[in-house]
């Protein structure tokens, strides 16, 4: 029991002053330099797999720093973190069946209904070049 | 009860020992493991909406509209892409940042710094709001419905009006949370049980908000 007792006060409130404002500052910065350069990834026009990499890395390292210092979660015991950040990671679950079968539901609709003509990615400049994308639209409906 | 167990130290004997016994489990105010759990559910329904997505701009046999050139801005005569979400994304962060700053001063009892704090925090997600708002405008003018728009998939329009509308729900309820709070707090009502957990609980939904908007950053506005 004595041990319970002694975790339970340290994490009442009088012991929590000990973080120091320096650790909130710090991890805001650094959100800041991660939101930069995955803005950066964006504006330097980064493709194939050295995008989807910085993106994904840049995302899971400002979701990890938010979540663990931001919402206290580094701060909490273990019963409570495994609580918060178990179930999500029944998504994972979810996630893969969804890409399987998008994947199946793709070249289905491919082989039986063909890829319409226009497959090439439209870029927004050749669209305002028209001018008319409202007119177009309407016509369309 | 084991004894044994708790002697030893080490956060996972830590779980053996707070689930061992019929006993409060979560040494947390009940107000904080209450949002704990509604977080919990909200990231649930992101998550079926970020999947769905997926799920969508995979089977499509139509081209995805490139999102840097939708959402590229044209500053001081040149188009700089994306730049109007980068905006919003500085503006989430440094609310957060604020924030966390209130809560912190909230184990203080400064109840001026919490008041100010969390007041500019409100200020920063209305001006992001403001700015969805506008983004909004800017794409329904060029012709994106939910149905369908002139650059490519019309599954595009239905996740960025989803997707990006019940996530401006959630900040403009924070910035209406986040006000009610700081008025209570200026106004002493947590004084009488000296309890300010109301303050952290409230900067857990607004990291959260922050925390969501990571994901839809990366994966609608940069994928």
């Amino acid at each position: 029991m004595e041990n319970v007792q002694t975790q339970q006060a340290a994490d009442s409130h009088a012991d929590e002053d000990q973080h120091p404002i320096g650790i909130y500052l710090k991890v805001w910065i650094l959100l800041f330099v991660l939101s930069t350069m995955s803005y950066m990834v964006d504006y330097f026009d980064f493709q194939g797999m050295l995008r989807w990499s910085l993106i994904i890395i840049f995302m899971f390292l400002k979701a990890g720093f938010i979540i663990a210092v931001f919402m206290h979660v580094m701060w909490e015991r273990m019963a409570l973190i495994t609580a918060i950040l178990g179930p999500p990671l029944l998504l994972l679950f979810l996630i893969g069946f969804m890409i399987s079968e998008g994947f199946w539901v793709f070249n289905t609709r491919v082989e039986y209904m063909g890829r319409p003509a226009a497959a090439e990615r439209i870029h927004v400049a050749d669209v305002h070049v028209e001018e008319h994308g409202e007119e177009a639209m309407e016509e369309e409906h | 009860m084991s004894g044994e167990s708790l002697s030893v130290s080490g956060q996972t004997n830590t779980v053996v020992a707070d689930w061992a016994a019929d006993k409060q489990a979560f040494h947390v105010p009940w107000g904080k493991l209450m949002m704990w759990i509604f977080l919990i559910s909200d990231t649930f329904i992101f998550s079926c909406f970020l999947v769905g997505y997926m799920n969508v701009r995979r089977t499509t046999t139509d081209p995805w509209p490139y999102p840097s050139e939708v959402f590229a801005l044209e500053l001081f005569g040149q188009n700089i892409p994306l730049i109007l979400i980068a905006i919003m994304t500085f503006i989430l962060i440094t609310s957060s940042g604020t924030m966390a700053l209130a809560v912190r001063y909230a184990h203080f009892r400064d109840k001026q710094k919490i008041f100010w704090l969390m007041v500019v925090t409100a200020a920063f997600g209305a001006s992001f709001v403001g700015m969805q708002a506008f983004e909004w405008t800017k794409l329904i003018g060029e012709g994106v419905r939910p149905w369908g728009n002139p650059f490519g998939a019309p599954q595009f329009g239905s996740i960025f009006f989803m997707v990006t509308g019940f996530h401006g729900l959630h900040v403009s309820c924070g910035v209406i949370y986040l006000l009610a709070i700081a008025f209570k707090v200026k106004k002493g009502d947590y004084d009488k049980k000296n309890d300010y957990s109301i303050v952290e609980i409230t900067g857990l939904y607004w990291h959260f908000v922050d925390l969501v908007w990571v994901f839809i950053f990366a994966f609608f506005y940069l994928w």
